[in-house]
């Protein structure tokens, strides 16, 4: 009942897209696409874009479900149901009851707040904050006023030919619309922190596509396709299209072993995977790193390690998970849908032939060495780059589901 | 010939046949093997997984695929009482439940479990008020059946999981054999822990079963000596089946609305053409609400049951006693009895069960039949 009373949402951009000046209207523009991308399902719900603000016009479909759909857009800071009614004194204070009543959470102090954005309406908005209050306390009397700190604030906007009324208020993704602040390439592995790199980065605006590393026969091919299967996950944050490049790394990584440093291997193998990423990012035109790199985590996330191995890049390492502590972490990887794929136990070629004590202090000097000393290291990386795979996800459109693929027609 | 046994098993479908032949010549690979060609076959069955999950609004890591109905029932009720019993060993359930589910209780009887079997009214359902009566602390499982596989009685399943939702050290497990693709089912509203479900009654191959084991409840497993299905069923999964029921559950679950009028139409028809042969008695509820509406099921007391089968196989149409996994015996209906308390009606059941290819006309046929049967079994009648 209190749900299909609504016939619109209210959306409300981040104060970080309203600092943003001149570009206001460009992001503003970019978010109703992405909204209207993510309410695609909904075939009847209209994202509109009128007075400075975006509305989605619900038509029918309950507010809930549309709710749970804008909750994973980027760059939405909140939303609010809404109720239309008519510009009339008693129209609205009905309204007003209404909304109030179906707002479902504590409620024993409340304040309205009118706006008259229509001048000629005959009550001004200090007027009408009292008559709309003074009509739900009327039917509410165990209720009190609290102009400061109320629990619930019941909002009146009264236009031209329609006021729109509200007081719920659900919390959004937060951060930039996608692709709003430009790309990054995410090392994408297989565990349970590079997901959520690649979901804070994208959150913060940035464009991604994903580097995996694999290196068959010693890694296998569920691990390659536990990676496509998180990669389809971030895919549903995307604008719709991800591409994931694997490289194969298996004759660097085994040179790495063979040259007999072992406990530098892993400072090794990170070195010459950041070398990749950067001439696939300068291919693709990508201007960042992401990584899922936690303070001290392993080995080669202490401050030493990430010092030694971020040096051989001059592209700006992002590291989103850097301060976080791994439950937080593990949070938002449930919340995202990827944890139950991370958990999966493939080896990837992160935990290949890991040393019993890798060094947490790389010496700077001590592993150019050792890189100048393995034969055609920088040709195996060039040859890398030019032998990496990249598959292209795609959010699929109805019409494509439609069409069958041998295998779909088991189904 | 007329095929009207459908609760004891049904037709496939031509699409489930392709898929099954064609999975099982291509993907012969073990799907637990680490090659490619085990890795496809076990994508194949983790698509399967996720469709089944899909159709239920559930998460596919919730479902586990077994051999059929009765390994489903066994490793719910078994997998629960066996993991809890350091917290009680009590267990109810009801005095209609399939053997499956009913002779696994009493032999867990025998193991040293308490269990409450709880009556049911003349139309075959439990009261709300009776279980919440004899639930206690000690009560580790509730297992209740959604649609009664003689009767077609449908079980408040809901109201029971509303009820429940208060217990919460409780279990509840709902056999949905002969529910599945005939009614709706809200699995998380209605606060199931554990469903069993079968797919050869929806058209599909034997030999598989699926069961919900809500994410979180962890259950002990009845076959050991494999990590498949989460270990929770070890054996090689049988692949081809599996993909093949997916196929059929999505389209008895897609149809089944549609299905629902058709068989509520025949239903009505059949019975309304019933209620003049006197000799006939009806076990199935009028109460649309209170009774499936695939089945209809009538005792002809004094009449021994398998004399009129064969007599309507003569004719042409195939009917049943009661339940397949327990029509071999020649005791009464336990379902009938603990209904009727009628030993002569519980001994005399005849069961008519839809499926979707059958219309008015077929029905008007098997009613003329039994029609024809009963006047010509009738000087044969034997008071019992």
């Amino acid at each position: 009942m209190s749900a299909a009373i609504y016939d619109m949402v209210l959306l409300r951009l981040g104060s970080e897209i309203t600092v943003k000046g001149k570009n206001r209207h460009r992001f503003e523009q970019v978010l109703a696409d992405h909204v209207r991308k993510a309410l695609r399902p909904f075939e009847r719900a209209d994202v509109q874009h009128t007075y400075g603000r975006l509305y989605v016009m619900l038509n029918d479909h309950p507010y809930e479900e549309v709710a749970d759909a804008l909750r994973d857009v980027f760059g939405l800071v909140s939303f609010s149901p809404v109720k239309r009614t008519e510009a009339d004194l008693d129209a609205i204070r009905h309204t007003a009851l209404e909304v109030f009543r179906a707002n479902k959470g504590p409620k024993s102090t409340f304040k309205v707040t009118v706006k008259r954005g229509w001048k000629q309406f005959p009550h001004d908005s200090m007027e009408m904050n009292h008559l709309v209050a003074s009509h739900v306390l009327r039917e509410s009397p165990e209720l009190k006023v609290d102009i400061r700190n109320p629990e619930v604030e019941l909002r009146v906007d009264i236009q031209q030919g329609a006021a729109y009324v509200y007081c719920d208020v659900d919390k959004g993704a937060g951060g930039f619309p996608y692709g709003a602040n430009g790309k990054g390439l995410l090392l994408l592995s297989g565990g349970i922190d590079s997901p959520v790199a690649g979901w804070l980065g994208m959150r913060k605006g940035l464009a991604l596509e994903a580097v995996h590393f694999h290196s068959y026969p010693f890694t296998s091919e569920q691990a390659k396709e536990k990676v496509v299967t998180l990669a389809k996950r971030l895919l549903h944050y995307t604008n719709g299209k991800f591409k994931l490049h694997l490289v194969p790394f298996t004759d660097i990584q085994t040179s790495f072993v063979q040259a007999g440093q072992e406990r530098l291997i892993i400072t090794l193998m990170r070195r010459a995977m950041l070398r990749i990423t950067e001439l696939i990012a300068e291919r693709e035109s990508a201007h960042a790193i992401v990584t899922g790199d936690s303070l001290g985590q392993v080995a080669s996330q202490t401050l030493g390690s990430m010092n030694v191995i971020g040096r051989v890049t001059s592209l700006p390492i992002l590291r989103p998970l850097v301060m976080m502590d791994k439950v937080d972490i593990i949070r938002i990887a449930e919340s995202i849908g990827t944890y139950e794929t991370s958990i999966l136990p493939y080896e990837d070629c992160c935990t290949l032939f890991v040393p019993k004590s890798p060094t947490t202090n790389p010496n700077l000097e001590s592993v150019e060495k050792t890189e100048a000393l393995i034969p055609n290291l920088d040709e195996m990386i060039k040859l890398a780059v030019k032998n990496t795979v990249t598959v292209v996800l795609r959010q699929e459109e109805p019409e494509k589901q439609a069409a069958e693929t041998a295998e779909d027609r088991w189904f | 010939m007329l095929y009207f046994d459908h609760c004891a098993s049904t037709p496939p479908r031509e699409e489930v046949i392709q898929t099954l032949a064609e999975v099982m010549r291509i993907h012969y690979a073990n799907p637990s093997s680490i090659h490619q060609a085990g890795a496809d076959a076990g994508q194949l069955i983790e698509r399967s997984r996720g469709l089944i999950a899909k159709l239920f609004h559930t998460k596919p890591e919730e479902w586990i695929f077994t051999s059929g109905g009765t390994e489903s029932n066994n490793l719910a009720i078994r997998g629960v009482a066996k993991q809890f019993a350091g917290r009680g060993k009590h267990l109810i359930t009801t005095a209609v439940e399939h053997a499956s589910v009913y002779e696994t209780f009493q032999q867990l009887e025998r193991e040293g479990y308490s269990v409450t079997y709880l009556p049911v009214d003349e139309r075959g359902i439990v009261s709300v008020e009776t279980l919440k009566e004899a639930l206690t602390e000690q009560t580790i499982l509730v297992s209740i059946m959604h649609v009664n596989n003689e009767t077609g009685a449908i079980q408040p399943i809901a109201e029971i999981g509303q009820l429940l939702k208060l217990y919460p050290k409780t279990r509840f497990h709902v056999d949905a054999v002969q529910s599945i693709g005939k009614l709706p089912i809200d699995v998380t509203g209605w606060g199931i822990d554990l469903l069993s479900g079968s797919a050869h009654k929806v058209r599909g191959p034997k030999g598989v079963g699926i069961v919900y084991i809500r994410n979180g409840l962890a259950i002990a497993p009845l076959l050991t000596g494999g990590e498949q299905e989460s270990a929770l069923r070890a054996g090689t999964s049988n692949t081809p089946a599996i993909v093949a029921s997916a196929k059929a559950f999505r389209m008895a679950m897609e149809a089944a609305e549609n299905h629902n009028k058709q068989w509520s139409q025949l239903r009505n028809q059949l019975i309304d053409r019933l209620a003049p042969i006197s000799e006939l008695v009806l076990n199935s509820g009028k109460d649309e609400r209170g009774s499936a509406p695939h089945i209809v099921h009538f005792s002809y007391p004094g009449m021994k049951p398998e004399v009129i089968v064969h007599a309507l196989e003569k004719l042409g149409f195939i009917v049943s006693t009661k339940s397949a996994c327990s029509s071999k015996d020649d005791k009464p209906s336990r379902v009938i009895m603990a209904m009727t308390g009628d030993a002569r009606r519980a001994a005399s059941g005849i069961r008519i069960s839809f499926g979707d290819e059958h219309t008015a006309s077929d029905v008007d046929q098997l009613a003329d039949a039994i029609e024809r049967t009963v006047a010509e079994l009738k000087p044969m009648e034997r008071r019992i």
